[in-house]
Parts: C-alpha cells; structure tokens; sequence
C-alpha cells in the first residue's frame, strides 16, 4: 500500500493475453500514521478525479476521510487506483469555502444562507419578471452528481424556462456526444473497457491516456506486456508514453486531425480493407464518404500533417488488417476546429469495416471529467433529459408529462445554448443571472482575460457554488460553499456507461451543502411550481431524485431502470442500459448494427460537417436511417489561426497527469502538488536552438490575446509546436484586488490567456489545439522547468527517472 | 438570349456576397462563429464566382440586352449590437437566397442548352450556397429569441 505512486505511476504489471480477463491489483493509500486497524468504517464510493471512474472504498476514522482502497470486484479497475485517486481526496481537507459570502463594498463577506440565498433569489425573481426566463443562465460542471444534474434540469428547463444552460463539459466531452449523434442517432458509448482485454489493435487518436486516464493505461499496458500483444496506433504532436510503445505514431500537426482522418478512411476504401456486407445492411452515406474521401491521398495528407506518407499508409493497413480493433478518442481531436467531422471518420473506419459491438472490436469516445457523461444525459447540456431531442414534439411532451407542465414552458426551439454563447450572451447583458456551479471559467475557458471582463462587469450578477474560492469566485456577487465528492450520496457514470453509487462518507465542512440541496432550496424559495401548484422538482433526496431519473429514462437508449442504490451498493460498477430485458446492465451497444436513428429514437437529425447547419426533419426523413447508421465527413480546412511571421508557432494546451482541472483539488494534495508545482511551457530542441533558449529559461509566450511567462521545458515535442499545461491560472487573478492595482508585478501564466475564442461548428467545443504564437527568452531561470520527468513533459536530455527537483 | 446576362449577374452576385460576408465577418468579430464561417463562405462564393467565368466568357457574344436593376446590393456597412447582428445576418441571407435562386434558374437553362459544362458547375455551386442559407437559418432562429425579447 506504500509505494511511491508519483514516480511509479501506472504501478506494478499484471500481464495478461488476449481474452483473459484483467488480474485484480487493489492499491490503496492511507494517511500517515493510520493502519488498516484505525479505519473504523470504509465507505463504498468511485474515483471522481478523471472519467475512468474507478471503483473504490474511501476509509474514515474519527469523522474524517483517512485513505482509500480500490475495489478489486469493480469492472472498471479490479482494485487499481491512479495517482491522483490515491492522493487527490486529501485536497479536500484544506483550505474549504465553509461559509456563503456576499459582495459588499466590493469585497466578499461572509454571512449565512438565509442572507445569501435571499439575495440571489431576490435578483432572480426580480428579473424574471422584469425581463423573462432567457435572462437566467446556468454554468455547471463534469463533477456534480446525476441526480444534481437530473434536478437543475427540471429547474431550469421545466421551471425557469431556460435554454441557457450548458457545463464546462462542452469544454472536454461535447464532442464525443455529437459524433456520437452525428453516426449513430443517439449520444451512448458503443464500446466496453473490456474491449481492451480482447483486442489485437488499439488506436489512439489525441488521446494521451496515460496521464489523463492512468488506469485505463495500466490496462494497455497489461496487453502490451503481455503474450500476442496489441498493435498500437497513437496520434499525438508529442512524444507521450502512449507514442513511446506505439508499433506507429502520428506526430502530425496540431490542426490537421482531418487530413489525417480522411487519407485513413481513403486508404481503407483504396486496399479493399471495407466489409461490404455490414456497411450495405446497417449504414448509409457510403457513397458520399467515397466521394469526399477520394483526393484525400496518404502523400496529400502527408503534406498537410507533416508526417510521412509511409507512416499514414502503415497506420491504415494497421486498422485494415486488425481483426478486433479498440480506438479511443479524446482532446487532441475534440478541441480543435473540425472537432466532430475528425471524431466521426473514427467511427466511420470502425463501421466500414463493421468493427463494433462485439469483444475487443469497439469506439471508445472519451469524457474528460468524471460525471461529464451525466451532464449530457440528464439535460444540463447539449441535450434536453434522457437523450432526448428538442426537435422532437413528442420528445419534449414526455419531459412535459415527468414534470407536470405545459410543453410551451420547456424550450425547444433551438438546441440549448452553449457555453460560448451564454458568455456572449452574459457579456452583452442579455443574462443578467448566470449561476456557475462545480467549475472555474476563469481558468479553463478560453481567453482568460476576455472571462475577467465579462465576471466582473456590473451587467449580469453572479452566483457560484464551489467547495474553495477560486479565481471565479473571486469575481461572484454570492459564493455559495458546496459539498463535495465524499460528503453527499449521489451517483455518476464513467466513459463506458459504468454507473457507480457515491456514497456519503463524512460531513461537509462548516455550512458546506450539496448541489442538490442548494438547489432545492433555490427552487423552494422561488416558489416553482408545476401546472397543478405543487412543488417543483417533486423530490428532495438524492434517492428521490434517482429514482426520478429512472422513470425520465424509460424507454430511451440510456434506461436506467434496472438500476437501485441497493444493487449499485452491493455489485459496484454496472453499465446502462439496465432493464428488464438486461437486468445486469449492457455491455456493448449495437451488438445487431441497429442503431438509434429512427425518427422516434433519435437525439438528433444531424447536422451537416462543414458548416455546422442543421439537417432537417424533412431531410432526416427522406435519407431514411431507418435503424442504420450515417457514414459522414466533410472536406479538410485549415485551423482558424494559422502560424505567420509575427507568430510562427502553433500552441496548444493539455494536462499532466498530477492535476486535475484547474487544480482547486489537486494542488492541496502535497504529493501532487510536488509533482507538478508550477507552470512550464515546451518546446522542442530545434526550435529552442533557434530561439536561443535553454532548459529552465524563462520564456515570454505570446499570441494576439496576450502573453505569459513561464520556464521552458526542452522536451520531444514536435517542432514548430509549443505546450502549455492549462491546469494554472494566473497569481493575479488569486486576488483580483492585485490585478486591478497599477504597477502589477507578477507576469501571467494561464495558458488560456493566449487561447483563441472560436469552436467547432457542431459541438461547439473551443478550439484549444491550435493557436498561433510567438516565442522569446525573457530571462535564465533557477534550475530545469517545474516539469514532471516522467511523463510526455520529460526532458529531451534528461537522464532523470523522477520529477522531484 | 439572356443566359449571357444572368451568367454574368450571377458571377457578379457571387462576388457581391463574398464581399457582404467578409463585411460582416470583419464588423462582427466578437462573434467567433459568424467571423470563421462567413469567413469560410466568402471564400467559397469567390470560388464559385471563379468557376463561372470561363462559361460565361464562353457566351458573352451572344448578349441582348439586359433588364433594369439587374445586379443586387451588397452590405456596405455593418450594424452594430445583436439586433444589428441579426439583421445583418437577413441581407445576408436574403443576397444568398438570390444567389441560389439565380443558380437553379440557370441549371435550368443549361439543361435546355445541353451544356454540360454548365448543367455540371450548377449542380456543384447551388447547393454550396444552399448549405449557406441552412447555416444563416439556424444562426439568426437560434440568436432570435434573445435579440427579439432581451437584448440590450
């Protein structure tokens, strides 16, 4: 249970070959001094520090959390547990929002609920009725609980009467659920983790597991090293410890992902590699990707990316040739431009060839964050509750019926409003109420000082509910302390459907509440309603609330109503749907190669891929899915911002395995924020040679938002590319009252000062993989980058297994 | 005959929106989606406009003459706020769906002229500037309900 699990981060092997199952490995970790004798109860919980969710019992003694353990029967990690699911829990002993806070003179004070709640809801009331529901917004997050989600929807959706509401999931996981929607009708995840155990070949498209999904990796890894291992395929500009076992890596260039897809898709079709009679029986639109894909030759897209022809022809024949191949996909595809066209050739290459719905042939689209998937089912983003579609009349009488209101309250006439739009619309004034829960905008939305204009304006009033101040609450007119993972009951839903019961291990610190019960409160005290008068939502626990979620999803690809608190207690993971018909949940979707794309079950009719317009139902009809799915893409364009002379190189942002988000967790574990206690920037040798920067030197970053300043890491990037973490804000903007004093000292060093604010046409996730900057040495610094070594951040002459200084 | 006049007015159309998309594109940079994709569309109707013009070279010396008011308007300015925005966002959609009209009509008249080469540049340009239309619909009907009721 002690080893060091910062150096050592995936852990000891357990090899194994294809189609045995994973070996148990349970890793736990409890806080010095205690013994497995002092845990006086463990608590049944998962991991909510990445969207692995890995099952996990949290040990309490003395009314506090004291360690975790992971839970060798759960699916989803046999017994693992990743660095940060070892060490993250202890971030939430320090430094915790303990009391509701209002602005008064300009600073933040503290006070009690009644004072806090009275004034939000005052301002809310005031302006529904001055000016209506669409001035109301909701901001929220990947970490809340379904049943958090399930009841901010009925509030905001079946309540207020909102279409502004969206989470920062649109920043990490949208894309998944459009590409999902775009192929097969429906967001859901055909895949199973499990289809790593089987496969012969796994690609990797942007995807740098091995620091955001760690266990997740350590179960690649047990193939790799194991007999007949899998083939690799890994796309990535950086040299990450996925690209160091790859049979091919890819280091094409940020921006150029559907190049890349395209001359793949063209290959597959030009070797003969496609499985005529699956794509006959269960597709359509094979016509139209032949045509669209025809000029999109391996030695074009070479061109393009920067990578050679040979390369993009072997990496084909690897897809072609493989009899069960797994893919994954994840940022380096989502926060880019063509976001969902390049997601959706992943699953085309995986319908051409008919690889899907059976042991290791699988698409795994990930999510970011741990309940990122419940935000886009329960209806706090993209979607209206249940997967269902606003375009739908029928659809939206359903989520009538549920809550009791008329139809005309529910907003349906356009999909719900994403995040960049309520910025903008929060910007102009338009939503005077946005209320951010569970998350950090000032961080990890893009253009960092664009955000600070806009939160501290005096045109739209601010609430945030968070368990620490953060460089958002810094700038609300009410902080509302949540609880947070451990200190309520809930549940939430990993990458591949596995659903996991939260259970309540302590109590939240000072007058912390959960989401739930704040919101509750929130509806109480504005007296919402449905039609016959009573109380809306019509529940007050999170059992309640679950089992309100269950009968929303009744009949919808994503039925929850196998499931009960008891079972998910007793068996750990389960995965949706869970049913009658699957009383022991569902492991792969479309096992048949039917899909949810008739007109009854669809989420959406699609969009088209270049510009992002809608399909129509008239058109959605008359293309006749009818059950199958839609092969789809659109022609290659360059990224917005492209390298020039004045910035000639191409920035891009991601993460590092010891930190989660923007850190509010993670930085108050000490073993993490040893790890990685700074910001860093990287770049590769030649470019560093050019610029005359070495190791540790302070370098200036600048693009036509702003700059920052941070050390360099000499890495094995490719070059003419620089990274940035974005786990960092800036130490401005810890104490805005620094910020705003002339003579400000401190340089910035958030990577989204620099980001662009622009997204993909579908999705509508913003473009972090590509911005065009420049780069100038400032200064020597004080010794090597504060860069983990042990990760894709290590350095090109480094001879260093540890990341301690 | 007149196709002469409608190939050179339809060339001249292409041009006139490419220009009115890059007005509104430049007078709207706050508004990340309208700058790229109208942006992306100029570029297309320039292509557009590119590719008829060896056809209607092709015809020019058959020209009669042409009717009054031939050639429509482009945006000389942009509006300012959402509701400018939004009716920024009608001229334009009002000069592609003359442009589309336009290319039906002369599909048309290729088909009775049995030009190939035109029934086929027709049949590729149209519904580009259709997918126009369809993306400035969903734009203006999802930004309608917070212009219309509570923009500032």
């Amino acid at each position: 249970m002690d080893s060091d699990r910062v150096a050592d981060i995936w852990g000891a092997r357990t090899p194994h070959g294809a189609g045995a199952p994973w070996p148990d490995r349970v890793d736990g970790f409890l806080s010095g001094g205690i013994g497995e004798d002092d845990v006086e109860r463990w608590v049944r919980s998962a991991c909510l520090l990445c969207s692995n969710g890995c099952g996990l019992e949290i040990a309490v003694a003395g009314g506090r959390i004291v360690g975790v353990r992971g839970r060798a029967e759960d699916r989803v990690n046999h017994g693992r547990l990743g660095p940060k699911g070892l060490y993250g829990w202890q971030g939430e002993q320090h430094e915790r929002l303990t009391a509701p806070m209002v602005r008064e003179g300009g600073r933040l004070v503290e006070t009690d609920w009644d004072t806090a709640m009275a004034r939000v809801v005052e301002r809310s009331r005031a302006l529904l009725d001055a000016k209506g529901p669409l001035s109301h917004g909701f901001f929220t997050s990947g970490q809340l609980m379904t049943e958090e989600y399930y009841t901010l929807a009925a509030i905001g959706k079946g309540g207020i009467g909102t279409p502004h509401m969206d989470g920062n999931t649109r920043l990490c996981t949208a894309t998944a659920a459009t590409a999902f929607g775009e192929s097969f009708g429906c967001d859901g995840q055909p895949g199973s983790y499990t289809d790593i155990d089987h496969c012969d070949t796994v690609f990797l498209f942007g995807h740098n597991v091995a620091e955001t999904q760690t266990v997740l990796w350590a179960r690649v890894l047990d193939r790799l090293d194991g007999p007949n291992p899998p083939r690799l395929v890994c796309v990535d500009p950086r040299r990450t410890k996925v690209a160091e076992r790859a049979t091919v890596h890819l280091p094409i260039r940020n921006g150029t992902n559907l190049a890349l897809m395209n001359a793949l898709v063209h290959e597959l079709i030009a070797r003969g590699h496609v499985d005529a009679g699956y794509v006959g029986a269960h597709t359509i639109g094979y016509a139209g990707l032949e045509e669209l894909t025809r000029d999109a030759t391996p030695e074009w897209a070479a061109e393009i990316c920067g990578v050679p022809a040979a390369d993009i022809v072997r990496a084909a024949e690897i897809f072609g040739t493989g009899e069960r191949v797994v893919s994954t996909v994840s940022m380096g595809f989502y926060q880019s431009h063509q976001a969902t066209a390049a997601s959706c050739q992943v699953n085309n290459l995986h319908l051409l060839r008919g690889m899907l719905g059976r042991p290791g042939a699988g698409i795994l689209q990930m999510n970011g964050q741990p309940s990122a998937e419940n935000n886009r089912e329960a209806g706090c983003g993209p979607a209206l509750p249940g997967f269902r579609n606003w375009d739908n009349p029928e659809h939206v009488r359903e989520l009538a019926e549920l809550w009791n209101v008329d139809p005309i309250v529910i907003p349906h006439w356009s999909p719900p409003t994403h995040a960049n739009a309520m910025f903008r619309y929060a910007e102009q004034g338009s939503i005077g109420f946005l209320w951010i829960a569970g998350t950090n905008p000032m961080v990890s939305m893009p253009d960092t000082g664009r955000i600070r204009r806009i939160l501290s304006g005096d045109q739209c009033f601010v609430v945030v509910s968070d368990g620490y101040r953060t460089e958002t609450t810094e700038l609300a007119d009410v902080v509302l302390p949540a609880a947070l993972w451990a200190e309520k009951t809930g549940t939430a839903t990993n990458v591949d459907r596995t659903v996991h019961l939260f259970e309540k291990a302590v109590e939240p610190p000072g007058q912390a509440r959960s989401d739930l019960v704040i919101w509750l409160d929130y509806a109480r005290r504005l007296g919402l309603t449905d039609k016959d008068g009573a109380p809306l939502p019509a529940w007050n626990t999170p059992e309640e609330a679950f089992e309100a979620w269950k009968r929303c999803t009744a009949g919808r690809p994503v039925d929850y109503t196998g499931l009960t608190y008891g079972m998910l207690h007793d068996r750990g993971g389960m995965q949706w749907p869970c049913n009658t018909g699957a009383p022991d949940g569902t492991e792969r979707l479309y096992t048949d190669g039917r899909f949810p794309t008739a007109y009854d079950d669809c989420e959406t009719f699609g969009h088209h891929l270049a510009t992002g317009a809608t399909v129509s139902e008239t058109e959605f009809r008359a293309s006749r899915p009818d059950g199958r799915a839609v092969l789809k893409t659109a022609p290659y364009e360059p990224a917005y911002e492209l390298p020039d002379e004045e910035y000639p190189l191409r920035f891009t942002t991601g993460r590092t395995v010891y930190h989660w988000h923007t850190r509010t967790k993670t930085r108050r574990a000490p073993q993490l924020q040893e790890a990685a206690p700074s910001m860093w920037v990287e770049i590769s040798e030649p470019d560093a040679d050019r610029i005359g920067v070495a190791e540790g030197d302070i370098v200036r970053v600048t693009s036509r938002r702003g700059s920052i300043e941070a050390p360099a890491r000499i890495s094995r990037i490719r070059e003419g590319t620089v990274f940035a973490p974005w786990h960092y804000g800036n130490p401005g903007d810890e104490d805005p009252t620094d910020r705003d004093a002339a003579g400000r000292d401190t340089a910035d060093t958030a990577a989204n000062e620099l980001t662009i604010n622009a997204w993909d046409p579908i999705s509508k996730q913003p473009e972090f993989k590509v911005a065009a900057v420049s780069v100038v040495r400032v200064r020597a610094g004080d010794g090597p980058a504060p860069a983990p070594t042990t990760t894709a951040s290590a350095p090109v002459h480094g001879t260093s297994t540890t990341n301690r200084r | 005959m007149h196709l002469p006049t409608y190939l050179t007015m339809l060339a001249a159309a292409e041009r006139t929106l490419a220009a009115s998309h890059l007005r509104v594109a430049g007078g709207h940079t706050d508004e990340p989606d309208v700058r790229y994709t109208c942006t992306g569309f100029a570029a297309q109707s320039t292509r557009n406009a590119d590719a008829l013009d060896p056809i209607a070279e092709r015809y020019a010396g058959r020209r009669q003459a042409e009717p009054d008011r031939l050639h429509p308007r482009g945006l000389t300015a942009v509006r300012p706020g959402p509701v400018g925005l939004l009716r920024d966002l009608q001229d334009l959609y009002q000069l592609a769906g003359l442009v589309e009209i336009t290319w039906t009509l002369v599909g048309q008249a290729a088909a009775g002229a049995r030009d190939r080469e035109l029934i086929g540049v027709a049949g590729a340009s149209g519904p580009r500037i259709g997918a126009q239309l369809a993306w400035l619909r969903m734009r203006m009907k999802a930004a309608a309900p917070q212009t219309l009721l509570v923009a500032p």
